[in-house]
C-alpha cells in the first residue's frame, strides 16, 4: 500500500471517487490540501471569489447531474461564508460534500485565529458532519461523506479537517475504500408491497386523481417511470417547483406546478381531486396554503424515501416509505399484470378531464397583458421569448423573487434536471454561481440565468470567476429597479408603502460587464427583444449579459390568498376566484 | 401525553448535541434527558421524556431516526416498561424536623446518605411520580437543593433495545 500525507489522501480520494471539479477558496487551514491539489491534475479546482458561490456552484452541478458537488474552504470565515449555500442545499435535498479546513487539533477550543466550530454552526442544516480525528481515517470518512450525501434523501455533508490531519510530515497507508457500511444508516429502497398494491387499487379506482410529483422524482431518477405510469393511466400530473421537468410540461397531461404562484389549473385540480398520488414531494407551506382547508375531498397516497416527510404537514392515508423509482416500477409491474383497459379509463376519467380542460381554457390568453411596441416589456413575455429562442432546451437557473416565479411559470421544461432554482430556502444570489456550476459541466448546452438586479448584485463578484474559467452563461436580467416580490407584497399588504424595495443607485450593468470583457446588451423597448436574444444565444461558449428593462408594476399571478384553500387565488390585480 | 424515548446512539463527540439540537430546532419539548455509555463502549444510551400528541411523537421518532448517529430507538411508553429516576435532596434538618424527615424517608424507602448537625442529604429512586410525591411530603421549607438524574427506563419482559 502507498504511504500518503492526509492532504495527498484527500486529493487522491477525490480523483478515485471520480470528482472532476471542486469549487473553493484557499486559506491558512486548507493550505496543505491546496498544495496537494497543485501537485496533481486529475481534479480541477475552480477558484471562486466568495465561498458562498463555491457552494452554489457545487449545488448547480449537483442539480444538473444528480451527483454530489464538492466544495473546499478554509476554517473560520471561509467556512461561515459557505453556510448559506449549505442551507440552500439542505432545504432542497441536494447532494454536496463540503470540506472545511480547521485550525490544528491542539488549538481547537482556544479561540485560535480563524477558528469557528463549523460542525456546530452547520449542525441544523446538514445531513451529517464529520471531524477528522486521525489522518488514517481520511479515506473512510470521505467515502462515508459521499455515500451519505448522495444516498437516500440526499443532502450536504460537512467534513471538518484540522490542519495537522493534512500535514505533509506524516504519511499513512492509503487505499480507496470501494464501499462503506454504517450500522445506523440504511436508506430504504423498496416500498411495502401491500401498501403499493393498495395504492394501485386507489389510483385505478379514483374518479378525480392527480399525480403530485416532487423533487424526489428528479433526485431519484424516476421521471421515466413516473411518465410511463401517468401515461398508461391517463393521469393529470402536477409537479412541485422542485419537481419541474419530472414530467414533460408540454404534454397535455401536465397541469404545471401548484401553490402560491402555481397555475390556476393545478391548484383547482388538486383542490377538487378525490385522490392525490404524491411521490417525492413534502407538502410545503408554499404548496398547501392553509392546511386545514387543504384538498377536502382528497385521499392522500404519499411515497417518500424519508419517513419524516410523510404525514408531517398533511396526513397520508396510504404512506409508502421507499425510493421513488423502485416504488413506481413495482406499480408499473402490477399494472402490467392486471392490464389497463384504455377505453374504460377514458370513460372513468372523461368527466374529470373535461373539468380540467375547462379550468385550463378559462385562463388561456388572460395570464398577463402583453406590451405594445415602444413600451417596456412584461417580464413574462421575456421568459416566453427566451423559451422560443432556446427551443425550450436550455438549462435554466434562476435567482429568487418575481423573475424566479415567471421563469418557472413561462419556460416549459420537458426534461428533469433542467430548472435550477432555490426552492426551499429561497436564496437570493444563488442563480449566477449555480448557472456557472451547470455550464462548467455542460459546456455545449445553453445555460440561461434569469435574474433580477437585486439578486444579481448579491453574487456579482463571480463575473471574475466566469472570466478566469471561460464560463459562457447567458444572463437575462429582468430589471425592474426594485425588489419585485417584496414590492408586490407591499402593494398588496402594506398599502403600497415600498419600504426599501426600491433599488437606488443601480450601476450601468452593461458597462460593468464590459469592464470584465464580456458582451453586454440592453433592451428597453418591446420591439428590440427578439434581435437582442438572437445575438445573446448566437455563440454557446460566450458569456452574454442582456439587461431588459421590464414593467416594474407587474405582479406575479395567480397568487394564493393567505390562509385560504389551495384554489383561493388572486388571478390579476382585479380578479379573484 | 408523556412519552419516554430510549435511544442507542453512537458514542461519538457531537452525537448528543445532534439529538438535543433536533429538539430545539423542530420545536419539540424535552422534559428530562439522561445519557451514559452502555456495556458496549461504542454506544451511548440516551433516554428522553417528552410531551406531545401522536403526530408530534411520530415526528420526533422519525426525525431522531433520521440522525445518522442514532442506531436504534424505542418509545418505551408504547409497552410495559420499568421507569426509574434517582434524586438527591439536601434538606435543612434541625430540631423536630430531623425525626420527621427520617420518618418520611422511611415511608418512601429513601436513604440518608450524608449527615451534618443541621443537614440531611437523602437519596431516593423511583418513577417520576414517586419523586414528586416525596418532595411534596417534605414540604418546600426544608428543601435546600434538588438534583434529579432524569428518567431512565427499560422494557419489561424479553424485549431489548440492542444492536
Amino acid at each position: 500500500m502507498e504511504l500518503l500525507s492526509g492532504a495527498d489522501m484527500i486529493a487522491r480520494f477525490l480523483a478515485d471517487e471520480g470528482v472532476e471539479h471542486i469549487y473553493g477558496y484557499p486559506g491558512g487551514a486548507a493550505l496543505h490540501i491546496y498544495d496537494a491539489l497543485f501537485r496533481q491534475d486529475a481534479v480541477k479546482h475552480i477558484l471562486v471569489r466568495h465561498e458562498q458561490a463555491a457552494t452554489h456552484m457545487a449545488d448547480g452541478y449537483a442539480r444538473s447531474t444528480g451527483k454530489p458537488g464538492v466544495v473546499l474552504v478554509t476554517s473560520g470565515p471561509g467556512a461561515t461564508n459557505a453556510v448559506t449555500g449549505i442551507a440552500t442545499a439542505y432545504m432542497d435535498s441536494i447532494p454536496m460534500v463540503v470540506l472545511c479546513g480547521q485550525v490544528a487539533s491542539h488549538l481547537i477550543g482556544e479561540d485560535a485565529f480563524q477558528e469557528t466550530d463549523i460542525v456546530g454552526v452547520t449542525r441544523p442544516i446538514v445531513k451529517h458532519s464529520f471531524t477528522i480525528k486521525h489522518p488514517s481515517d481520511i479515506p473512510t470518512v470521505l467515502k462515508k461523506a459521499f455515500y451519505i450525501a448522495a444516498s437516500g434523501r440526499p443532502g450536504p455533508v460537512v467534513v471538518d479537517i484540522p490542519k495537522d490531519m493534512t500535514s505533509p510530515n506524516e504519511r499513512h497507508e492509503y487505499s480507496y475504500p470501494k464501499k462503506v457500511k454504517l450500522r445506523s444508516y440504511a436508506p430504504p429502497a423498496r416500498g411495502h408491497a401491500g401498501q403499493i398494491k393498495k395504492a394501485v387499487d386507489l389510483i385505478t379506482s379514483a374518479q378525480r386523481p392527480v399525480v403530485f410529483a416532487g423533487g424526489g422524482i428528479i433526485t431519484g431518477h424516476a421521471s421515466e417511470a413516473l411518465t410511463d405510469l401517468a401515461r398508461r393511466l391517463d393521469l393529470p400530473v402536477v409537479t412541485s417547483l422542485m419537481g419541474i421537468g419530472a414530467f414533460p410540461q408540454t404534454d397535455r397531461q401536465s397541469l404545471g406546478w401548484p401553490g402560491m404562484h402555481g397555475s390556476f389549473v393545478a391548484n383547482q385540480a388538486m383542490h377538487n381531486s378525490d385522490l392525490i398520488f404524491c411521490v417525492g414531494a413534502r407538502f410545503d407551506d408554499r404548496v398547501t396554503n392553509n392546511v386545514a382547508k387543504f384538498c377536502p375531498t382528497a385521499k392522500i397516497i404519499h411515497v417518500d424515501i424519508d419517513p419524516s416527510s410523510i404525514s408531517k404537514t398533511i396526513t397520508a392515508d396510504v404512506p409508502i416509505v421507499g425510493a421513488a423509482s423502485s416504488v413506481l416500477n413495482e406499480m408499473l409491474g402490477l399494472l402490467s399484470e392486471r392490464g389497463v383497459d384504455t377505453a374504460q379509463r377514458d370513460e372513468q376519467l372523461s368527466g374529470w378531464w373535461k373539468r380540467i380542460d375547462e379550468w385550463r381554457a378559462s385562463r388561456d390568453g388572460k395570464l398577463y397583458e402583453p406590451s405594445a411596441p415602444g413600451e417596456l416589456l412584461k417580464p413574462e413575455e421575456v421568459v416566453e421569448a427566451v423559451y422560443r429562442a432556446t427551443n425550450g432546451d436550455a438549462f435554466v437557473a434562476t435567482d429568487v423573487g418575481q423573475h424566479q416565479m415567471f421563469a418557472a411559470q413561462y419556460y416549459k421544461f420537458d426534461k428533469p434536471h433542467r430548472l435550477i432554482t432555490s426552492g426551499g430556502l429561497g436564496t437570493m444570489g444563488f442563480g449566477l454561481p449555480a448557472a456557472m456550476g451547470v455550464k462548467l459541466n455542460h459546456p455545449n448546452e445553453q445555460v440561461v440565468l434569469f435574474t433580477g438586479e437585486g439578486s444579481f448584485q448579491m453574487m456579482m463578484q463571480e463575473l471574475s470567476t466566469c472570466k478566469q474559467f471561460g464560463i459562457g452563461v447567458k444572463i437575462i436580467n429582468l430589471n425592474n429597479h426594485s425588489l419585485g416580490m417584496v414590492r408586490q407584497w407591499q402593494d398588496l399588504n402594506y398599502k403600497a408603502r415600498h419600504a426599501h424595495s426600491y433599488v437606488e443607485s443601480l450601476p450601468d450593468f452593461t458597462t460593468l460587464f464590459k469592464a470584465y470583457g464580456f458582451k453586454a446588451l440592453s433592451v428597453d423597448k418591446a420591439e428590440q427583444l427578439e434581435g437582442a436574444l438572437a445575438e445573446t444565444f448566437a455563440d454557446r461558449s460566450e458569456l452574454v449579459f442582456l439587461d431588459v428593462q421590464v414593467d416594474p408594476r407587474e405582479h406575479v399571478y395567480p397568487m394564493q390568498v393567505p390562509n385560504g384553500a389551495m384554489n383561493d387565488m388572486l388571478l390579476s390585480k382585479t380578479e379573484r376566484t | 401525553m408523556r412519552h419516554i424515548i430510549s435511544i442507542l446512539l453512537e458514542n461519538e463527540p457531537g452525537a448528543l448535541s445532534r439529538v438535543v439540537g433536533l429538539f430545539s430546532q423542530r420545536n419539540f419539548n424535552i422534559e428530562t434527558l439522561n445519557v451514559a455509555p452502555t456495556e458496549d463502549e461504542s454506544l451511548s444510551r440516551l433516554t428522553v421524556t417528552t410531551f406531545g400528541d401522536e403526530r408530534i411523537i411520530e415526528q420526533i421518532t422519525k426525525h431522531l431516526n433520521r440522525l445518522i448517529d442514532v442506531v436504534k430507538l424505542v418509545d418505551l411508553t408504547e409497552g410495559d416498561h420499568v421507569e426509574r429516576e434517582l434524586m438527591l435532596v439536601k434538606l435543612k434538618a434541625v430540631g423536630d424536623a430531623r425525626e420527621e424527615i427520617k420518618r418520611t424517608a422511611e415511608i418512601f424507602r429513601a436513604q440518608i446518605v450524608d449527615i451534618t448537625p443541621s443537614i440531611y442529604t437523602v437519596q431516593i429512586a423511583g418513577d417520576a411520580g414517586k419523586l414528586d410525591g416525596f418532595l411534596q411530603a417534605l414540604g418546600p421549607s426544608s428543601i435546600l437543593e434538588v438534583a434529579r438524574t432524569g428518567v431512565s427506563g427499560i422494557a419489561r419482559g424479553e424485549k431489548t433495545l440492542s444492536v
